[in-house]
Protein backbone atom coordinates (compact mmCIF):
# COMPACT_ATOMS: atom_id res chain seq x y z
CA UNK A 1 0.00 0.00 0.00
CA UNK A 2 2.82 2.49 1.24
CA UNK A 3 5.06 3.43 -1.21
CA UNK A 4 8.10 0.96 -0.49
CA UNK A 5 11.54 2.18 -0.16
CA UNK A 6 13.99 0.68 -2.29
CA UNK A 7 17.46 1.61 -3.47
CA UNK A 8 18.37 3.22 -6.34
CA UNK A 9 20.82 1.19 -7.70
CA UNK A 10 22.80 2.72 -10.92
CA UNK A 11 26.18 2.99 -10.58
CA UNK A 12 27.17 1.72 -7.67
CA UNK A 13 24.33 -0.10 -5.67
CA UNK A 14 23.40 1.39 -3.08
CA UNK A 15 23.34 5.15 -4.11
CA UNK A 16 20.39 6.75 -3.62
CA UNK A 17 16.89 5.92 -1.71
CA UNK A 18 14.00 6.25 -3.38
CA UNK A 19 10.48 5.89 -2.56
CA UNK A 20 8.82 3.92 -5.94
CA UNK A 21 5.12 4.28 -6.18
CA UNK A 22 2.96 0.92 -6.33
CA UNK A 23 0.10 0.21 -8.10
CA UNK A 24 -2.48 2.21 -5.72
CA UNK A 25 -0.20 5.10 -5.78
CA UNK A 26 -0.01 5.29 -9.60
CA UNK A 27 -3.42 4.37 -9.63
CA UNK A 28 -4.30 7.05 -6.89
CA UNK A 29 -2.68 9.43 -9.18
CA UNK A 30 -5.16 9.28 -11.85
CA UNK A 31 -8.14 10.87 -9.83
CA UNK A 32 -5.94 14.53 -9.30
CA UNK A 33 -7.40 15.56 -12.78
CA UNK A 34 -10.68 16.44 -11.04
CA UNK A 35 -9.25 16.09 -6.92
CA UNK A 36 -5.93 17.28 -7.02
CA UNK A 37 -2.92 15.88 -5.98
CA UNK A 38 -2.68 13.72 -3.41
CA UNK A 39 -6.49 13.94 -3.32
CA UNK A 40 -6.07 17.86 -2.21
CA UNK A 41 -9.16 19.21 -4.23
CA UNK A 42 -8.06 22.86 -5.59
CA UNK A 43 -11.93 23.22 -5.45
CA UNK A 44 -15.46 22.62 -6.56
CA UNK A 45 -14.61 18.77 -6.01
CA UNK A 46 -14.72 17.00 -2.45
CA UNK A 47 -10.80 16.62 -1.01
CA UNK A 48 -9.87 12.87 -0.24
CA UNK A 49 -6.58 13.59 1.75
CA UNK A 50 -7.34 12.44 4.93
CA UNK A 51 -10.90 11.03 4.63
CA UNK A 52 -11.73 8.55 6.74
CA UNK A 53 -11.39 4.80 4.96
CA UNK A 54 -14.79 3.91 5.51
CA UNK A 55 -16.54 6.64 4.72
CA UNK A 56 -14.29 6.29 1.25
CA UNK A 57 -14.65 2.74 0.60
CA UNK A 58 -18.69 3.40 1.43
CA UNK A 59 -19.20 6.17 -0.86
CA UNK A 60 -17.57 4.17 -3.72
CA UNK A 61 -18.99 1.21 -3.28
CA UNK A 62 -22.55 2.76 -3.57
CA UNK A 63 -21.27 4.59 -6.61
CA UNK A 64 -20.87 1.57 -7.73
CA UNK A 65 -23.99 -0.04 -7.11
CA UNK A 66 -25.87 3.07 -7.69
CA UNK A 67 -27.77 3.12 -3.94
CA UNK A 68 -25.67 6.70 -4.47
CA UNK A 69 -26.60 8.17 -7.82
CA UNK A 70 -24.21 10.03 -9.75
CA UNK A 71 -23.52 11.72 -12.68
CA UNK A 72 -19.78 10.86 -13.40
CA UNK A 73 -18.59 8.55 -10.33
CA UNK A 74 -20.13 5.90 -11.29
CA UNK A 75 -18.39 5.58 -14.72
CA UNK A 76 -14.90 5.32 -12.39
CA UNK A 77 -16.69 3.18 -9.46
CA UNK A 78 -17.37 0.62 -11.63
CA UNK A 79 -14.26 0.28 -13.32
CA UNK A 80 -12.28 -0.61 -10.35
CA UNK A 81 -12.05 -3.91 -8.15
CA UNK A 82 -13.29 -4.09 -4.43
CA UNK A 83 -9.10 -4.63 -3.76
CA UNK A 84 -8.64 -1.22 -5.61
CA UNK A 85 -11.04 0.75 -4.32
CA UNK A 86 -10.12 -0.41 -0.25
CA UNK A 87 -6.32 0.45 -1.36
CA UNK A 88 -7.26 3.86 -2.77
CA UNK A 89 -9.91 4.33 0.46
CA UNK A 90 -6.52 3.49 2.56
CA UNK A 91 -3.99 5.60 0.37
CA UNK A 92 -6.22 8.61 0.21
CA UNK A 93 -6.59 8.20 4.36
CA UNK A 94 -2.68 8.34 4.89
CA UNK A 95 -2.75 11.75 2.50
CA UNK A 96 -2.13 15.05 4.58
CA UNK A 97 -4.32 17.84 4.01
CA UNK A 98 -2.80 20.73 2.41
CA UNK A 99 -4.03 23.86 0.81
CA UNK A 100 -3.68 23.68 -3.16
CA UNK A 101 -3.47 26.39 -5.25
CA UNK A 102 -4.04 27.57 -8.95
CA UNK A 103 -1.18 28.11 -11.08
CA UNK A 104 -0.70 31.93 -11.45
CA UNK A 105 -1.52 33.72 -14.63
CA UNK A 106 1.87 35.29 -15.94
CA UNK A 107 2.81 38.55 -15.32
CA UNK B 1 14.33 28.56 -13.23
CA UNK B 2 15.86 29.01 -16.58
CA UNK B 3 19.16 28.10 -17.49
CA UNK B 4 21.76 29.87 -19.96
CA UNK B 5 24.73 28.61 -21.45
CA UNK B 6 26.69 28.11 -19.00
CA UNK B 7 24.31 25.78 -16.84
CA UNK B 8 24.88 23.39 -19.20
CA UNK B 9 28.41 23.13 -18.97
CA UNK B 10 27.89 22.85 -14.96
CA UNK B 11 25.11 20.37 -15.71
CA UNK B 12 27.61 17.37 -16.26
CA UNK B 13 29.32 17.97 -13.26
CA UNK B 14 27.06 18.75 -10.96
CA UNK B 15 25.87 16.29 -7.90
CA UNK B 16 23.20 18.79 -6.80
CA UNK B 17 20.25 16.88 -4.17
CA UNK B 18 22.06 13.55 -3.76
CA UNK B 19 20.78 11.80 -0.74
CA UNK B 20 23.78 9.82 -0.35
CA UNK B 21 24.14 6.97 1.99
CA UNK B 22 27.54 7.18 3.73
CA UNK B 23 27.34 3.33 4.88
CA UNK B 24 28.46 2.20 0.88
CA UNK B 25 31.94 0.98 0.51
CA UNK B 26 32.36 3.03 -3.00
CA UNK B 27 30.63 6.16 -1.05
CA UNK B 28 34.10 8.51 -2.20
CA UNK B 29 33.59 7.41 -5.48
CA UNK B 30 29.68 8.26 -5.57
CA UNK B 31 29.89 11.69 -4.29
CA UNK B 32 31.22 12.55 -7.16
CA UNK B 33 28.47 11.00 -9.37
CA UNK B 34 25.80 12.87 -10.11
CA UNK B 35 22.28 11.79 -9.93
CA UNK B 36 20.01 10.18 -12.55
CA UNK B 37 19.41 12.62 -15.30
CA UNK B 38 15.76 12.88 -16.65
CA UNK B 39 15.02 15.14 -19.45
CA UNK B 40 11.25 15.81 -20.63
CA UNK B 41 11.11 17.13 -24.46
CA UNK B 42 7.75 19.73 -23.98
CA UNK B 43 6.08 21.09 -20.87
CA UNK B 44 2.81 20.15 -22.38
CA UNK B 45 0.01 18.12 -20.04
CA UNK B 46 2.23 15.21 -20.59
CA UNK B 47 5.77 16.29 -20.27
CA UNK B 48 5.36 18.81 -16.75
CA UNK B 49 3.39 15.92 -15.03
CA UNK B 50 6.01 13.41 -15.92
CA UNK B 51 8.74 15.95 -14.49
CA UNK B 52 6.41 16.33 -11.70
CA UNK B 53 5.57 13.25 -9.98
CA UNK B 54 9.23 12.30 -11.26
CA UNK B 55 10.22 14.16 -8.53
CA UNK B 56 7.88 13.86 -6.35
CA UNK B 57 7.89 10.35 -6.17
CA UNK B 58 11.58 10.40 -6.02
CA UNK B 59 11.61 12.87 -3.35
CA UNK B 60 13.89 14.63 -5.03
CA UNK B 61 16.38 12.12 -5.84
CA UNK B 62 16.10 12.16 -9.75
CA UNK B 63 17.53 15.37 -11.56
CA UNK B 64 14.41 16.52 -13.99
CA UNK B 65 14.71 19.35 -16.54
CA UNK B 66 11.82 19.85 -19.40
CA UNK B 67 12.72 21.44 -22.45
CA UNK B 68 9.93 23.57 -23.41
CA UNK B 69 10.01 26.62 -26.07
CA UNK B 70 6.96 29.20 -24.72
CA UNK B 71 7.19 30.83 -22.15
CA UNK B 72 3.80 30.02 -20.69
CA UNK B 73 1.18 26.99 -20.68
CA UNK B 74 -2.03 27.59 -22.91
CA UNK B 75 -4.59 24.87 -22.02
CA UNK B 76 -6.28 23.05 -25.07
CA UNK B 77 -8.93 22.28 -22.98
CA UNK B 78 -11.55 25.25 -22.29
CA UNK B 79 -10.43 26.98 -25.54
CA UNK B 80 -13.31 26.39 -27.57
CA UNK B 81 -14.80 28.32 -24.87
CA UNK B 82 -12.81 31.60 -26.61
CA UNK B 83 -14.79 30.81 -29.39
CA UNK B 84 -17.96 30.87 -27.89
CA UNK B 85 -17.09 34.34 -25.83
CA UNK B 86 -17.44 32.91 -22.05
CA UNK B 87 -13.53 32.51 -21.19
CA UNK B 88 -10.49 34.94 -22.43
CA UNK B 89 -6.97 33.29 -23.77
CA UNK B 90 -5.69 34.95 -20.73
CA UNK B 91 -8.08 33.16 -18.24
CA UNK B 92 -6.53 29.51 -19.95
CA UNK B 93 -2.59 30.69 -19.94
CA UNK B 94 -0.35 29.88 -17.29
CA UNK B 95 3.01 30.45 -15.66
CA UNK B 96 5.43 27.98 -15.23
CA UNK B 97 7.05 29.07 -12.18
CA UNK B 98 5.00 26.00 -10.14
CA UNK B 99 7.34 23.56 -11.51
CA UNK B 100 10.53 25.27 -9.80
CA UNK B 101 8.94 24.19 -6.19
CA UNK B 102 9.69 20.64 -7.57
CA UNK B 103 13.35 21.79 -8.30
CA UNK B 104 12.68 20.91 -11.78
CA UNK B 105 14.88 22.91 -14.39
CA UNK B 106 13.41 24.36 -17.22
CA UNK B 107 14.84 25.69 -20.51
CA UNK B 108 13.17 27.78 -22.85
CA UNK B 109 14.46 26.15 -26.01
CA UNK B 110 13.26 23.61 -28.52
CA UNK B 111 15.23 20.68 -29.27
CA UNK B 112 16.09 20.28 -32.71
CA UNK B 113 17.92 16.80 -32.78
CA UNK B 114 18.46 14.12 -30.47
CA UNK B 115 21.66 10.94 -30.51
CA UNK B 116 19.43 8.13 -28.65
CA UNK B 117 22.88 6.18 -28.79
CA UNK B 118 25.14 8.35 -26.87
CA UNK B 119 21.81 9.93 -24.94
CA UNK B 120 22.57 13.23 -25.84
CA UNK B 121 20.33 16.08 -27.44
CA UNK B 122 20.71 18.92 -29.42
CA UNK B 123 18.82 22.29 -28.46
CA UNK B 124 19.52 25.87 -30.53
CA UNK B 125 21.25 27.32 -27.71
CA UNK B 126 23.89 23.71 -26.40
CA UNK B 127 23.42 19.93 -25.85
CA UNK B 128 22.55 18.49 -23.00
CA UNK B 129 23.28 14.53 -21.78
CA UNK B 130 20.65 12.63 -20.15
CA UNK B 131 19.93 9.24 -18.33
CA UNK B 132 16.50 8.56 -19.63
CA UNK B 133 14.30 11.16 -21.92
CA UNK B 134 11.01 11.78 -22.26
CA UNK B 135 9.26 12.93 -25.51
CA UNK B 136 5.63 14.74 -24.79
CA UNK B 137 5.66 17.18 -27.85
CA UNK B 138 1.91 16.74 -28.57
CA UNK B 139 0.88 16.34 -32.04
CA UNK B 140 2.47 17.91 -35.48
CA UNK B 141 -0.07 18.99 -38.38
CA UNK B 142 -0.11 16.53 -41.79
CA UNK B 143 -0.23 19.17 -44.82
CA UNK B 144 0.59 16.64 -47.33
CA UNK B 145 -2.53 16.36 -49.16
CA UNK B 146 -3.51 19.88 -48.42
CA UNK B 147 -0.09 21.77 -49.08
CA UNK B 148 -1.56 25.21 -49.54
CA UNK B 149 -2.70 25.12 -45.94
CA UNK B 150 1.20 25.12 -45.20
CA UNK B 151 2.40 27.99 -44.18
CA UNK B 152 2.49 31.21 -41.76
CA UNK B 153 0.52 33.17 -44.57
CA UNK B 154 -2.38 30.42 -44.98
CA UNK B 155 -2.75 30.18 -41.37
CA UNK B 156 -3.94 33.27 -40.96
CA UNK B 157 -6.10 33.04 -43.57
CA UNK B 158 -7.44 29.93 -42.62
CA UNK B 159 -6.65 29.16 -39.08
CA UNK B 160 -6.87 25.94 -37.61
CA UNK B 161 -7.00 26.82 -33.81
CA UNK B 162 -5.90 23.48 -32.71
CA UNK B 163 -2.99 24.21 -30.76
CA UNK B 164 -4.55 26.87 -28.20
CA UNK B 165 -3.10 30.31 -28.84
CA UNK B 166 -2.65 32.98 -30.92
CA UNK B 167 -4.49 30.56 -33.32
CA UNK B 168 -7.59 31.04 -30.84
CA UNK B 169 -7.82 34.68 -30.69
CA UNK B 170 -7.36 34.84 -34.31
CA UNK B 171 -10.25 32.05 -35.11
CA UNK B 172 -12.54 34.20 -32.37
CA UNK B 173 -12.04 37.29 -34.05
CA UNK B 174 -12.73 36.31 -37.90
CA UNK B 175 -15.99 34.78 -36.33
CA UNK B 176 -16.75 37.62 -34.60
CA UNK B 177 -16.24 39.99 -37.58
CA UNK B 178 -18.11 38.19 -39.39
CA UNK B 179 -21.66 39.23 -40.48
CA UNK B 180 -24.74 37.68 -39.53
CA UNK B 181 -25.99 35.55 -42.13
CA UNK B 182 -22.30 34.40 -42.73
CA UNK B 183 -21.42 30.83 -43.21
CA UNK B 184 -18.60 29.30 -40.73
CA UNK B 185 -17.20 26.23 -42.20
CA UNK B 186 -15.43 23.52 -40.31
CA UNK B 187 -13.30 20.56 -41.40
CA UNK B 188 -12.84 17.34 -38.99
CA UNK B 189 -10.08 15.16 -39.89
CA UNK B 190 -9.99 11.13 -39.59
CA UNK B 191 -9.38 9.57 -36.63
CA UNK B 192 -7.12 9.91 -34.80
CA UNK B 193 -6.71 12.97 -33.82
CA UNK B 194 -6.08 15.46 -30.85
CA UNK B 195 -9.48 15.29 -28.58
CA UNK B 196 -12.17 13.34 -30.14
CA UNK B 197 -14.92 15.14 -29.17
CA UNK B 198 -12.74 18.38 -29.80
CA UNK B 199 -14.34 19.55 -32.74
CA UNK B 200 -17.90 18.98 -32.02
CA UNK B 201 -17.47 20.75 -29.01
CA UNK B 202 -16.28 23.76 -31.02
CA UNK B 203 -19.44 23.57 -33.08
CA UNK B 204 -21.63 23.92 -29.98
CA UNK B 205 -19.36 26.96 -28.67
CA UNK B 206 -19.40 28.43 -32.17
CA UNK B 207 -23.27 27.95 -32.29
CA UNK B 208 -24.04 29.43 -28.65
CA UNK B 209 -21.81 32.44 -29.93
CA UNK B 210 -24.24 32.73 -33.37
CA UNK B 211 -27.29 32.30 -31.18
CA UNK B 212 -26.36 35.48 -29.34
CA UNK B 213 -24.61 37.72 -31.78
CA UNK B 214 -25.47 36.57 -34.98
CA UNK B 215 -28.91 34.38 -34.94
CA UNK B 216 -28.54 34.30 -39.53
CA UNK B 217 -25.66 32.73 -39.52
CA UNK B 218 -24.89 28.99 -40.83
CA UNK B 219 -22.30 26.63 -39.89
CA UNK B 220 -21.47 23.45 -42.23
CA UNK B 221 -19.12 20.92 -40.64
CA UNK B 222 -17.67 18.49 -43.04
CA UNK B 223 -16.17 15.61 -41.14
CA UNK B 224 -13.74 13.16 -42.80
CA UNK B 225 -15.17 10.29 -40.75
CA UNK B 226 -18.46 8.17 -41.26
CA UNK B 227 -20.01 9.80 -38.49
CA UNK B 228 -19.32 11.96 -35.39
CA UNK B 229 -16.70 10.32 -33.57
CA UNK B 230 -17.46 10.92 -29.86
CA UNK B 231 -20.63 11.73 -27.99
CA UNK B 232 -22.57 10.94 -31.19
CA UNK B 233 -26.21 11.16 -29.78
CA UNK B 234 -25.30 13.71 -27.18
CA UNK B 235 -24.18 16.08 -30.10
CA UNK B 236 -27.01 15.37 -32.43
CA UNK B 237 -29.70 15.99 -29.90
CA UNK B 238 -27.69 19.25 -28.46
CA UNK B 239 -27.56 20.94 -32.23
CA UNK B 240 -31.13 19.46 -33.04
CA UNK B 241 -32.83 21.02 -30.03
CA UNK B 242 -30.58 24.11 -28.53
CA UNK B 243 -29.31 25.16 -31.99
CA UNK B 244 -32.16 23.93 -34.53
CA UNK B 245 -31.86 24.67 -37.99
CA UNK B 246 -28.33 25.81 -37.57
CA UNK B 247 -25.88 23.15 -38.30
CA UNK B 248 -25.46 21.17 -41.33
CA UNK B 249 -23.62 18.20 -40.51
CA UNK B 250 -21.93 16.61 -43.71
CA UNK B 251 -20.23 12.74 -42.69
CA UNK B 252 -17.56 11.38 -45.35
CA UNK B 253 -16.74 14.47 -46.41
CA UNK B 254 -12.25 14.47 -46.62
CA UNK B 255 -11.15 17.64 -48.02
CA UNK B 256 -9.40 17.76 -51.32
CA UNK B 257 -8.77 21.18 -52.22
CA UNK B 258 -8.45 24.72 -50.27
CA UNK B 259 -8.63 27.70 -52.16
CA UNK B 260 -7.09 30.01 -49.15
CA UNK B 261 -7.65 33.34 -50.47
CA UNK B 262 -11.20 32.59 -51.40
CA UNK B 263 -11.92 30.42 -48.16
CA UNK B 264 -13.72 27.42 -50.92
CA UNK B 265 -12.82 24.00 -49.63
CA UNK B 266 -13.64 20.99 -52.18
CA UNK B 267 -14.42 17.72 -50.89
CA UNK B 268 -14.88 14.46 -53.63
CA UNK B 269 -18.85 15.85 -53.84
CA UNK B 270 -19.01 19.55 -53.86
CA UNK B 271 -17.25 22.58 -53.58
CA UNK B 272 -18.32 25.11 -50.13
CA UNK B 273 -17.56 28.24 -49.76
CA UNK B 274 -17.21 30.29 -46.19
CA UNK B 275 -17.01 33.71 -44.68
CA UNK B 276 -14.98 31.90 -41.81
CA UNK B 277 -13.09 28.79 -42.57
CA UNK B 278 -11.56 26.36 -39.75
CA UNK B 279 -9.51 23.83 -41.24
CA UNK B 280 -8.33 21.35 -38.57
CA UNK B 281 -5.41 19.29 -40.33
CA UNK B 282 -4.90 15.39 -40.09
CA UNK B 283 -2.09 15.03 -37.20
CA UNK B 284 0.96 12.70 -35.86
CA UNK B 285 3.40 12.69 -33.04
CA UNK B 286 4.96 16.00 -32.76
CA UNK B 287 7.90 16.70 -35.09
CA UNK B 288 10.88 15.45 -32.43
CA UNK B 289 9.33 12.50 -32.10
CA UNK B 290 9.48 11.58 -35.55
CA UNK B 291 13.35 13.25 -35.68
CA UNK B 292 14.43 10.41 -33.25
CA UNK B 293 12.59 7.56 -34.82
CA UNK B 294 10.09 6.82 -32.38
CA UNK B 295 6.94 7.83 -34.47
CA UNK B 296 7.32 4.53 -36.27
CA UNK B 297 3.35 3.30 -36.53
CA UNK B 298 2.51 4.94 -40.13
CA UNK B 299 5.28 7.20 -40.14
CA UNK B 300 2.85 9.19 -37.71
CA UNK B 301 2.73 7.48 -34.11
CA UNK B 302 4.90 6.11 -31.72
CA UNK B 303 4.80 2.63 -30.07
CA UNK B 304 5.04 2.07 -26.41
CA UNK B 305 5.30 -0.59 -23.91
CA UNK B 306 1.99 0.40 -22.07
CA UNK B 307 3.68 -0.99 -18.74
CA UNK B 308 6.71 2.14 -18.80
CA UNK B 309 5.65 4.06 -22.13
CA UNK B 310 9.20 3.12 -23.81
CA UNK B 311 9.69 3.51 -27.12
CA UNK B 312 9.49 -0.17 -29.13
CA UNK B 313 12.26 1.23 -31.29
CA UNK B 314 14.31 3.96 -29.37
CA UNK B 315 16.32 3.05 -26.32
CA UNK B 316 16.71 4.93 -22.82
CA UNK B 317 13.34 6.96 -24.39
CA UNK B 318 9.67 7.19 -23.07
CA UNK B 319 6.79 8.53 -25.27
CA UNK B 320 3.40 10.39 -23.44
CA UNK B 321 0.94 12.25 -24.35
CA UNK B 322 -1.16 12.51 -27.90
CA UNK B 323 2.01 11.15 -29.48
CA UNK B 324 1.79 7.42 -28.53
CA UNK B 325 0.03 5.25 -30.83
CA UNK B 326 -3.31 3.54 -28.80
CA UNK B 327 -6.83 2.96 -29.15
CA UNK B 328 -6.93 5.78 -26.22
CA UNK B 329 -8.60 8.90 -26.72
CA UNK B 330 -5.91 11.72 -27.31
CA UNK B 331 -7.03 13.54 -24.01
CA UNK B 332 -5.43 16.13 -21.78
CA UNK B 333 -6.39 13.52 -18.96
CA UNK B 334 -5.25 10.91 -20.89
CA UNK B 335 -1.96 12.40 -21.37
CA UNK B 336 -1.69 13.35 -17.32
CA UNK B 337 -2.66 9.24 -16.88
CA UNK B 338 0.56 7.93 -19.09
CA UNK B 339 3.07 10.47 -17.68
CA UNK B 340 2.33 9.46 -13.93
CA UNK B 341 2.52 5.64 -15.15
CA UNK B 342 5.50 6.52 -16.96
CA UNK B 343 7.08 8.27 -14.11
CA UNK B 344 6.58 5.34 -11.85
CA UNK B 345 7.91 3.23 -14.20
CA UNK B 346 11.16 5.38 -14.80
CA UNK B 347 11.71 5.47 -11.10
CA UNK B 348 11.23 1.75 -11.03
CA UNK B 349 13.59 1.04 -13.88
CA UNK B 350 16.09 3.61 -12.03
CA UNK B 351 16.12 1.05 -9.00
CA UNK B 352 16.62 -2.01 -10.78
CA UNK B 353 12.86 -2.78 -10.23
CA UNK B 354 10.10 -3.99 -12.51
CA UNK B 355 7.37 -1.50 -13.44
CA UNK B 356 3.81 -2.02 -11.62
CA UNK B 357 2.88 -5.15 -14.20
CA UNK B 358 -0.92 -4.20 -13.86
CA UNK B 359 -1.64 -0.59 -14.78
CA UNK B 360 -4.91 1.51 -14.01
CA UNK B 361 -6.29 4.70 -14.64
CA UNK B 362 -8.89 6.67 -15.28
CA UNK B 363 -10.26 9.31 -18.15
CA UNK B 364 -12.48 11.83 -18.41
CA UNK B 365 -13.48 14.61 -21.14
CA UNK B 366 -16.27 17.03 -20.91
CA UNK B 367 -17.22 18.75 -23.73
CA UNK B 368 -19.38 22.36 -23.28
CA UNK B 369 -22.57 22.44 -25.47
CA UNK B 370 -22.99 26.46 -23.96
CA UNK B 371 -21.36 28.99 -21.02
CA UNK B 372 -22.52 26.49 -18.67
CA UNK B 373 -23.83 22.99 -19.29
CA UNK B 374 -21.51 19.75 -20.32
CA UNK B 375 -21.33 16.10 -20.87
CA UNK B 376 -18.82 13.34 -20.46
CA UNK B 377 -17.59 10.37 -21.79
CA UNK B 378 -15.55 8.50 -18.98
CA UNK B 379 -13.95 5.24 -18.68
CA UNK B 380 -11.27 3.64 -16.23
CA UNK B 381 -8.51 1.93 -18.65
CA UNK B 382 -6.90 -1.56 -17.24
CA UNK B 383 -3.78 -3.21 -18.77
CA UNK B 384 -4.45 -6.27 -20.72
CA UNK B 385 -1.67 -8.67 -20.02
CA UNK B 386 -2.48 -11.10 -23.16
CA UNK B 387 -3.15 -7.97 -25.51
CA UNK B 388 -0.39 -5.81 -23.89
CA UNK B 389 -2.47 -3.13 -24.57
CA UNK B 390 -5.06 -0.43 -22.18
CA UNK B 391 -8.22 -1.77 -22.63
CA UNK B 392 -11.41 -0.01 -21.42
CA UNK B 393 -12.72 -1.36 -18.16
CA UNK B 394 -16.95 -2.03 -17.53
CA UNK B 395 -18.80 0.91 -16.65
CA UNK B 396 -17.45 3.52 -18.72
CA UNK B 397 -19.92 5.74 -21.02
CA UNK B 398 -21.27 8.95 -21.51
CA UNK B 399 -24.13 11.42 -19.44
CA UNK B 400 -27.16 10.87 -20.21
CA UNK B 401 -28.12 14.69 -21.18
CA UNK B 402 -25.81 17.57 -20.50
CA UNK B 403 -26.25 19.28 -17.44
CA UNK B 404 -25.52 22.84 -15.64
CA UNK B 405 -24.10 20.13 -12.57
CA UNK B 406 -21.72 18.79 -15.11
CA UNK B 407 -21.10 22.02 -16.71
CA UNK B 408 -19.69 22.65 -12.35
CA UNK B 409 -17.97 19.99 -12.80
CA UNK B 410 -16.13 20.20 -15.68
CA UNK B 411 -14.96 23.39 -14.44
CA UNK B 412 -13.30 21.55 -11.42
CA UNK B 413 -11.85 19.10 -13.47
CA UNK B 414 -9.67 22.05 -15.31
CA UNK B 415 -8.62 24.36 -12.49
CA UNK B 416 -7.43 20.66 -10.35
CA UNK B 417 -5.65 19.42 -13.84
CA UNK B 418 -3.91 22.89 -13.71
CA UNK B 419 -3.25 22.87 -9.82
CA UNK B 420 -1.87 19.38 -10.32
CA UNK B 421 0.60 19.54 -13.60
CA UNK B 422 1.50 23.50 -12.74
CA UNK B 423 1.64 23.81 -9.26
C1 LIG C 1 -9.79 22.69 -28.93
C2 LIG C 1 -9.32 21.59 -28.04
C3 LIG C 1 -10.05 21.25 -26.91
C4 LIG C 1 -9.63 20.25 -26.06
N1 LIG C 1 -10.38 19.96 -24.96
C5 LIG C 1 -9.99 18.98 -24.11
C6 LIG C 1 -10.73 18.70 -22.93
O1 LIG C 1 -11.75 19.35 -22.64
N2 LIG C 1 -10.31 17.71 -22.12
C7 LIG C 1 -9.19 16.98 -22.39
O2 LIG C 1 -8.84 16.09 -21.60
N3 LIG C 1 -8.45 17.23 -23.51
C8 LIG C 1 -8.82 18.20 -24.37
N4 LIG C 1 -8.06 18.47 -25.49
C9 LIG C 1 -6.90 17.62 -25.82
C10 LIG C 1 -5.63 18.03 -25.08
O3 LIG C 1 -5.34 19.38 -25.32
C11 LIG C 1 -4.44 17.18 -25.53
O4 LIG C 1 -4.78 15.83 -25.51
C12 LIG C 1 -3.25 17.42 -24.59
O5 LIG C 1 -2.83 18.75 -24.71
C13 LIG C 1 -2.12 16.45 -24.90
O6 LIG C 1 -1.03 16.72 -24.09
P1 LIG C 1 0.46 16.59 -24.66
O7 LIG C 1 1.35 16.91 -23.50
O8 LIG C 1 0.63 15.33 -25.40
O9 LIG C 1 0.58 17.77 -25.74
P2 LIG C 1 0.58 19.35 -25.49
O10 LIG C 1 -0.24 19.70 -24.32
O11 LIG C 1 0.29 19.98 -26.81
O12 LIG C 1 2.10 19.68 -25.11
C14 LIG C 1 3.16 19.52 -26.00
C15 LIG C 1 4.25 20.54 -25.66
O13 LIG C 1 5.49 20.16 -26.28
C16 LIG C 1 6.14 21.32 -26.74
N5 LIG C 1 7.07 20.91 -27.82
C17 LIG C 1 6.74 20.44 -29.05
N6 LIG C 1 7.85 20.18 -29.76
C18 LIG C 1 8.93 20.47 -28.98
C19 LIG C 1 10.35 20.40 -29.16
N7 LIG C 1 10.91 19.99 -30.30
N8 LIG C 1 11.15 20.79 -28.14
C20 LIG C 1 10.61 21.22 -26.97
N9 LIG C 1 9.26 21.28 -26.74
C21 LIG C 1 8.43 20.93 -27.74
C22 LIG C 1 5.00 22.21 -27.20
O14 LIG C 1 5.39 23.57 -27.22
C23 LIG C 1 3.92 21.93 -26.17
O15 LIG C 1 3.96 22.84 -25.08
C24 LIG C 1 -8.45 19.52 -26.35
C25 LIG C 1 -7.70 19.86 -27.48
C26 LIG C 1 -8.12 20.89 -28.31
C27 LIG C 1 -7.29 21.24 -29.51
Amino acid sequence: MLSRLIVLGLLCAPLLVVAEPDHITTLASSCAACHGTNGNSAGGTPVLAGLDASHFRKQMQDFKSGARPSTVMQRHAKGLTDAEIDGLALFFSQQPRRPASLPAHPR
Amino acid sequence: MNLNRRDFMRFSASAAALTLLPLSGCARALRTQASPRVVVIGGGYAGATAAKYLRMWSAGAVEVIVIEPNPSFISCPLSNLVLGGSKTLADLTFGYDGLQQHGIQRVQDTVTAVDPLARKLQLTRGELRYDKLVIAPGVDFIYDSLPMLDSAEASQQVPHAWKAGPQTVLLQQQLAAMPDGGVFVMSVPKAPYRCPPGPYERVCQVASYFSQHKPKAKIIVLDANPEITSKKALFTKVWAEMYAGMIDYRPNSQLTEVDVAAREVKTEFETVSADVLNVIPPQRAGKVAQLVGAANVDKRWCEVDFLSYASKVVPDTYIVGDSVSAALPKSAHMATSQARVCASAILATLAGQQPDPQPVFANTCYSFVNARMAMHVAHVYRYDQHKKIMLPAEGGGVSAQPSEQEGQYAYSWAQNIWSDVLT
